[in-house]
């Protein structure tokens, strides 16, 4: 056993220790942790969007640069300000409307390849998507299962009919279909949890304790 | 002296046919050089590209390796470069001769992106159509969504228990859908809390998305005529910090005991640590998202959860505006399509493997 004499160790040890006793029920130092923790990340975040956003991205090219044209992003950013003037908070619409409506449509087009293009090409009955099963003469069975699943999900996510006669039956196997990736995605999840909390206890038991190396 | 020797051999041959163009369906500010590999390609070092603005005066702009033809360039618009590719043997450098002049411009349309246009045009007019409709007064007919008709006794719930509500939207900046969704689906639920004077804790990971929030929580109060109910402190900010505010909202569930958990919005790694706290708590807990990785652990920690497009229906479902009934009709519509392309799609991809047509001939 060879603990260690680094007190940055001693800090993250024993406050992984304080966020780990919350399984046992809440207790004073895991009130700290959860404190200093909302403390220290929002100090964190106001230096790191200083000086990593804000300084590089605006005030330099603004104020020493003289580029005028980020006098439009300046003003449009003070604007999120006017929230705490009740006469004019109603300005900080204008913001939020830009930066909603520019990050939604920025990402059409990526989601409609991403999230049907693709996925239509990747479900057809095609003899390359039989291939890609890399299944043999089964690859044929597995792409009919799961177009079928596909389109079984699909109806159970049609909302314009209740689900009843011919559209009840598949949106039930619809919702199988979907739990069966559930329960793949759960298992997957909970095994990289576990890698998690294995690397905690490593931490722990290793350059904190010195008991494995 | 070998080396000397197999540069002799070789006659280092320079790469030839050297061809500058501008890179298509791009947003400008880039030329594409393509060369036919040197004779000697195998026994190169690399190849280095060279670039001018006047033809005559070069300078070193990139190098590739030996098999490679190809070298994507950065320039600036509306300005001619001349290239020249030289291969490289140890010291020895063999050049090409100059391209023809090359100048780079953006594309107003990218061609390899016609089928999204289409797509994009197809659902949103769909979507359009069925806004027009539900404005003009047409009702249109949204199923019941399991997880809604919880919410009214959800809220019972904590008012007979006289615990509050906990609404926590995730951790989504407001431009996302599930986020902007939440937000719907927040406001009828603190109409409700207005109406039974129910208590509403509401933290948030993103100060946009709180300053909204505060926004439609505070109508929401005015709405039902409760707007001396509203408390300015409910609506809070937290931190942006993923798992801070897990710890945070954890802290809360565990000392402030609400008797009903909203988990409503975009989450993500931190999806199972709100959920199993609040499940421990022995709260209601109704859930949604579109976050599919997340949303196993909501099924199962969760007594409700909205899945994936659920959550968009409900907000629709609940707060009856034509905007979102209309876009629920138009996706409805366009899954419609999409069914028909994956079946007439598959039946042409089958006729292609079972030749059945030849049975025709």
């Amino acid at each position: 056993m060879n603990i260690s004499s680094d007190p940055w160790v001693w800090v993250s040890a024993l406050f992984t220790i304080a966020i780990f006793s919350f399984l046992w029920r809440d207790n004073p130092f895991y009130k700290i942790a959860e404190h200093i923790f909302v403390g220290v990340a929002n100090g964190w975040a106001v230096t790191f969007y200083w000086h990593n956003v804000l300084v590089p991205t605006l005030f330099d090219p603004l104020f020493r640069q003289g580029q005028l044209l980020f006098t439009i992003p300046f003003v449009i950013g003070m604007l999120y300000l006017t929230r705490f003037m009740p006469r004019v908070s109603w300005l900080v619409r204008i913001p939020i409307g830009i930066s909603m409506g520019y990050y939604v449509g920025a990402s059409i087009p990526a989601v409609s390849q991403a999230l049907i293009i693709k996925q239509i090409q990747g479900t057809l009955l095609s003899p390359h998507n039989f291939q890609a099963w890399h299944a043999g003469s089964m690859g044929i069975v597995w792409s009919i299962i799961l177009l079928i699943g596909v389109l079984c999900t699909l109806s159970y996510f049609y909302f314009s009919k209740e689900h009843k006669g011919i559209l009840g039956t598949t949106s039930r196997i619809g919702i199988v279909f979907v739990m069966i990736g559930f329960g793949a995605a759960f298992g997957y999840t909970v095994m990289a949890r576990i890698s998690l909390l294995i690397g905690r206890i490593q931490y722990l038991l290793g350059p904190w304790l010195g008991i494995v190396d | 002296m070998a080396f000397v020797i197999m540069a002799a051999f070789f006659a280092i041959a320079p790469p030839t046919a050297v061809h500058a163009f501008d890179i298509p369906d791009d947003g400008g500010g880039a030329i594409r050089i393509e060369w036919r590999l040197s004779e000697a390609d195998s026994q190169l070092t690399r190849y280095e590209i060279y670039r001018s603005d006047n033809g005559t005066d070069y300078e070193k702009i990139g190098i590739m390796g030996r098999g490679r033809n190809l070298f994507d360039d950065e320039t600036e618009d509306g300005k001619q470069y001349y290239y020249k590719v030289v291969a490289v043997f140890d010291t020895l450098k063999s050049f090409s001769d100059p391209s023809s002049p090359a100048m780079s411009s953006a594309q107003w349309l990218n061609r390899k992106k016609i089928n999204i246009i289409i797509a994009v045009i197809t659902f949103g007019g769909l979507i359009l159509f069925f806004i027009q409709h539900a404005r003009h007064g047409k009702s249109l007919f949204v199923r019941r969504i399991a997880g809604l008709q919880a919410i009214d006794d959800a809220v019972g719930r904590a008012t007979e228990m006289g615990k509050p509500i906990l609404y926590c939207p995730g951790i989504g900046y407001i431009e996302d859908i599930a986020t902007i969704a939440s937000l719907s689906i927040l406001g009828e639920v603190a109409k409700k809390c207005g109406q039974y004077d129910t208590k509403l804790i509401n933290p948030h990971c993103d100060p946009i998305v709180y300053t909204v929030a505060r926004e439609i929580v505070k109508e929401s109060y005015t709405d039902v005529g409760r707007p001396d109910a509203f408390d300015p402190d409910s609506v809070y900010y937290v931190t942006d910090s993923q798992f801070a505010y897990a710890a945070a909202v954890d802290g809360i569930m565990l000392r402030e005991r609400p008797a009903t958990n909203f988990l409503v919005g975009w989450f993500r790694a931190e999806s199972l640590i709100l959920a199993e706290t609040g499940a421990s708590t022995g709260a209601i807990q109704i859930a949604g998202t579109d976050q599919v990785s997340q949303l196993p652990f909501f099924v199962t920690a969760c007594d409700y959860t909205l899945i994936g497009e659920e959550l968009y229906a409900a907000s629709a479902y609940i707060s009856r505006e034509p905007l979102l009934l209309g876009a629920i009709k138009g996706e409805d519509w366009g899954k419609v399509i999409i069914g028909a392309i994956l079946i007439a799609g598959s039946l042409i991809g089958l006729l292609t493997v079972f030749p059945i047509l030849n049975l025709f001939e």
